[in-house]
């Protein structure tokens, strides 16, 4: 079992991205699992969402307490909530910013992770260029896609496609798939970069 | 057809497909996605032949509910927590009269203090309203015990209640095999009434009964669910033939062959017991005979079932999310009047309360005292006796304690930074 | 209608039965073939207007749908005297819920008739001051609300009578009940409380809004017959007195009521949309003392010391409603 938690700010599809994780996953033949960490509608509020993913039913309820990735999609959290309670050695760390692990503070935190399990994505202004928003829910799906593998690309389309429609859906899928080939070249250049230095 | 939808999007499609003609409710957290959701499709014209009411409140909603059923109109509502106590005096008097509606309550603790998360004190609060009451373990079995609770409360002329956890089921994505029109219609027949208000056959329904005739009415209701009793068994071996999987009866095991130690629960946490109990079999584990008895009849209470299936084990664990406040277990009291005299050891456990995670780690150093003998008879899961006792301290000190919600929440710090 | 002499005595009666009229013209219950809705054998009181008000009110609304008619009705007098165990005098499809929640009782009655396709069968809903106005007043206003088909009679008798003479929000000030003794400074029902509902029915800009009372019993099945030529909510509140409660000889019900229409204490009105369309004129207007003073809920203002200012208060509430229904024919002051 694969499992996932999303941690952001109500407001920023944290659960719209979790339910599409989940579609994306379904429609790979896997079962998939999505809930948030439930309450009143509130804007701007920390919200957590997870998502399980595998091969047999689920039949876990709790909620993610040792996740194999993270997925944050507001830095302004790091340091006010506990988003890495749990998280698998080694495991994945997706954030949305334009900065690095370093300059967020986490320098120290990651100094001995491997660096194909670590992940910035400039969500919120690609979404911003592709859809018109800020809702950086999306191209961070994309980015997961590309940097864990567990889900296809195209999975995560059709799950655009199952949420939303028209234009918005377009944007989306470009702004996912924007997200998914920057972390795909950034992961060989690291690759080449590793080798080289090998 | 298989889909990934939200529990609720679930129900609202399953009822969709049962021919549903009155539908009425008033919005509460957590079921209001699955009204939402059945008001969408007859708005569209998805859903035909179907007046879909908002109602002013849930004492309205029921009542509605009453109206329609008593003219002969398959009629559906859904609500929770604070609503289903609202309209009780309406619960009542539709399972009285015995009017076949069905109605959704997605598990929500009752308030004060307020509050929206899951557990069954809503449901099992009205336990002896002369409802059915069923409880769902997956998404799966919500969608589908609707399907089965329409078909048994027009077969039995008694309202029945279809339970589901609320957020932990109605807010989750899952997979779900959503059965189709004709599968449905083949199960399912049209509504045909025992009593209706029709201008060709006037009756006057509802008058009141005195001492000459309230015995025989009341106990008439008390048949009527041990009827549902043979009633369930044979609707979900009807269910298995139309739709091919087996769900609802009155109960079901997991593991139970050669379990020493039975753990009982109802509701979605069964899922979470069942991994558990998986791991803590394996012989890496301590190879604990350990077995699970899920209850999803509650009403009618299947006391032959649960000592049939608690027969051969040594002691068995109640997990429940609900607690009479004063003795201690509900569904535990319950359980243990089904095992009068088998000589088995008992234990209750309380857990979960207002929406409290129930972790596989905290039940796993549960199962783990219990079979060792070390458990007591009573027991509140993941208890913070430090808060606990730091207020009846300041209780003691002082009579102008303030509100203890407030005090406890002001003595556990920011909520926000926890994840459980 | 043609004229033809006619003896003084038969003229200007109030007499609801006067078959001297074209049958067209006449009242339903002095039809052979009405449906008796209301059966007789009922335990009402002697004089009960509520009984009175009903058997009309009903059999009226019957006649014009063509006995298609289902009918809910709340706890209350009209309920448990109707339907003693193990009998019903109802003639017609008839359910009792509950005590607060008629109205949406009748709301889920006609939603299923709808969906049904059940168009020519049309549904009634009843009950006391107590089940509307009070505990029935949330349902009742969701029902205004939403528009639903259904016709709803209150009948007025001013306090919760069947549990023995209580208070509710229709009671007059002043009137003494059981929880508004005339003892103490302020001896009956406190001025300044209260609610008027036809007024608040009309504030919802429902089709059809009426006031009647068992005097006008004419009026009262013009205005049933009226309502149910329509569709929507609709709402006519009936005056009907109760001799235990008011304490009136059970020979003047009728009298009472129309002592109430005449002193302007009640006024007389239909109003469709929120506007009023029709009023029942005072014919010849009376102080409120006369209205007063047969009534033993009022004996504690007259006497050795009447309660000359208490009075003379509810004189100004009858004279406002003169003033603000247009209750008086031109030419009475």
């Amino acid at each position: 079992m694969f499992q996932v938690r999303i941690h952001g700010r109500g407001g920023q599809g944290v659960v719209t991205a979790a339910e599409m994780l989940s579609i994306a996953a379904f429609d790979e033949g896997r079962f998939a699992q999505a809930f948030p960490s439930f309450g009143s509608e509130r804007t701007g509020a920390p919200v957590v969402a997870f998502c399980r993913i595998a091969d047999k039913e689920i039949r876990l309820r709790e909620p993610i307490m040792e996740p194999d990735a993270l997925i944050i999609q507001d830095p302004t959290l790091l340091h006010q909530v506990d988003v890495f309670a749990g998280l698998k050695k080694d495991g994945y760390i997706l954030i949305n910013t334009n900065k690095s692990f370093e300059e967020l503070g986490l320098g120290d935190f990651v100094r001995d992770w491997p660096h194909d399990r670590l992940c910035t994505v400039s969500a919120t202004d690609l979404s911003r260029k592709h859809v018109g928003r800020p809702m950086p829910n999306v191209p961070l799906l994309g980015g997961f896609a590309a940097v864990s593998g567990v889900i296809r690309l195209e999975s995560v389309i059709m799950a655009i496609n199952d949420k939303f429609s028209g234009k918005v859906a377009a944007g989306n899928i470009a702004g996912a798939t924007e997200a998914y080939e920057t972390v795909r070249a950034a992961m060989a250049a690291a690759c080449r970069e590793e080798s080289t230095h090998a | 057809m298989l889909k990934q939808i939200e529990g609720s999007r679930a129900v609202a499609e399953a009822v969709a497909l049962c021919r549903p003609e009155v539908i009425c409710a008033y919005p509460i957290s957590p079921q209001t996605h699955i009204v939402e959701g059945i008001g969408e499709m007859v708005k569209s014209g998805e859903l035909k032949d179907c007046e879909f009411l908002n109602v002013e409140s849930e004492f309205a909603a029921m009542s509605v509910a009453i109206g329609s059923s008593a003219t002969g109109a398959r009629t559906y509502t859904a609500t929770a927590s604070q609503g289903l106590l609202f309209m009780v005096e309406a619960v009542f008097n539709a399972s009285g009269l015995g009017l076949p509606i069905v109605m959704t309550v997605a598990n929500r603790a009752i308030g004060a203090p307020i509050n929206i998360w899951n557990d069954h004190s809503d449901s099992l609060s009205q336990r002896d309203c002369g409802w059915i009451q069923l409880f769902a373990e997956t998404n799966q079995e919500a969608l589908d015990l609707h399907i089965q609770a329409f078909k048994l409360a027009e077969e039995l002329s008694l309202p029945v209640m279809v339970c589901m956890d609320g957020f932990i089921l109605t807010h989750a994505y899952e997979r779900v095999d959503m059965p189709t029109q004709e599968q449905v219609d083949a199960f399912l027949p049209p509504y045909e009434p025992r009593q209706v208000l029709d201008p060709a056959q006037p009756v006057s329904i509802g008058a009141m009964v005195g001492p000459e005739a309230f015995m025989e009415v009341r106990y008439l209701a008390h048949a009527k669910q041990m009827q549902a009793l043979d009633l369930i068994p044979k609707m979900a071996e009807e269910f298995r033939a139309v739709f091919g999987r087996p769900i609802g009866g009155l109960t079901h095991t997991y593991c139970a062959e050669d379990a020493e130690t039975m753990i009982i629960a109802m509701g979605s946490v069964l899922g979470t017991i069942k991994d558990v109990v998986d791991e803590m079999r394996q012989p890496e584990n301590g190879g604990h005979k350990i077995g699970v008895l899920g209850i999803t009849s509650f009403r009618p209470f299947p006391l032959v079932a649960v000592a049939e299936a608690l027969r051969n084990c040594k002691r068995f664990l109640v997990l429940e999310k609900s607690l009479a406040v004063g003795i201690g277990g509900i569904v535990a009291t319950n359980v243990r009047m089904a095992v009068t005299g088998m000589g088995l050891k008992g234990y209750t456990v309380i857990a979960g309360l207002g929406g409290r995670s129930i972790t596989k780690k905290s039940l796993q150093a549960l199962f783990d005292k219990v079979s060792r003998g070390e458990l007591e008879p009573l027991t509140f899961l993941d208890l913070d006796w430090q808060v606990v006792n730091k207020h009846l301290e300041r209780e003691r000190q002082r009579r102008r304690s303030g509100p203890v919600a407030e005090n406890i929440l002001r003595d556990l710090g920011v909520v926000a930074s926890k994840i459980a | 209608m043609s004229f033809q002499p006619i003896k003084f005595y038969q003229t200007g009666t109030f007499t609801v039965g006067n078959r001297l009229l074209a049958p067209e013209e006449r009242s339903v219950q002095a039809g052979e073939k009405r449906f008796n809705s209301l059966n007789s054998g009922h335990r009402a009181c002697q004089g009960c207007g509520e009984a009175l008000g009903a058997r009309y009110a009903i059999d009226a609304a019957m006649e014009a749908c063509h006995g298609k008619l289902i009918a809910a009705n709340a706890t209350g007098c009209l309920e448990v005297f109707s339907t003693p165990y193990p009998e019903t005098s109802w003639q017609i499809p008839w359910i009792h819920s509950l005590f607060g929640n008629t109205a949406a009782v009748a709301t889920g009655m006609a939603a299923a008739l709808k969906v049904k396709g059940q168009t020519d069968v049309r549904v009634v809903a009843q009950g006391g001051d107590g089940g509307t106005t009070d505990i029935g007043f949330g349902c009742l206003s969701g029902m205004f609300e939403r528009n639903d088909d259904v016709l709803y009679i209150c009948y007025d008798n001013g306090g919760y009578m069947n549990t023995g003479v209580q208070r509710s929000s229709a009671t007059p000030p002043a009137a003494r009940t059981a929880t508004t003794m005339a003892v103490g400074g302020e001896p009956g029902n406190t001025f300044g409380q209260g609610k008027f509902v036809p007024a608040i029915a009309m504030a919802h800009e429902i089709p059809f809004v009426a006031t009647a009372t068992v005097a006008d019993l004419r009026d009262l099945e013009f205005k049933v017959t009226k309502a149910m030529g329509m569709r929507g909510a609709r709402y006519i509140h009936i005056l009907v007195p109760c001799p235990l409660g008011w304490g009136t000889p059970s020979q003047d019900t009728i009298r009472m009521a129309r002592l109430a229409k005449e002193t302007g204490v009640f006024p007389v009105f239909q109003a469709e949309h929120g506007e009023i369309t029709a009023v029942l004129k005072i014919r010849k207007r009376l102080p409120v003392e006369e209205y007063l003073k047969p009534q033993k809920r009022y004996a504690h203002l007259f006497g050795k010391q009447p309660r000359v200012e208490t009075i003379a208060h509810i004189q100004s509430l009858a004279d406002k409603n003169i003033r603000r229904y247009r209750l008086l024919e031109e030419g009475v002051q």
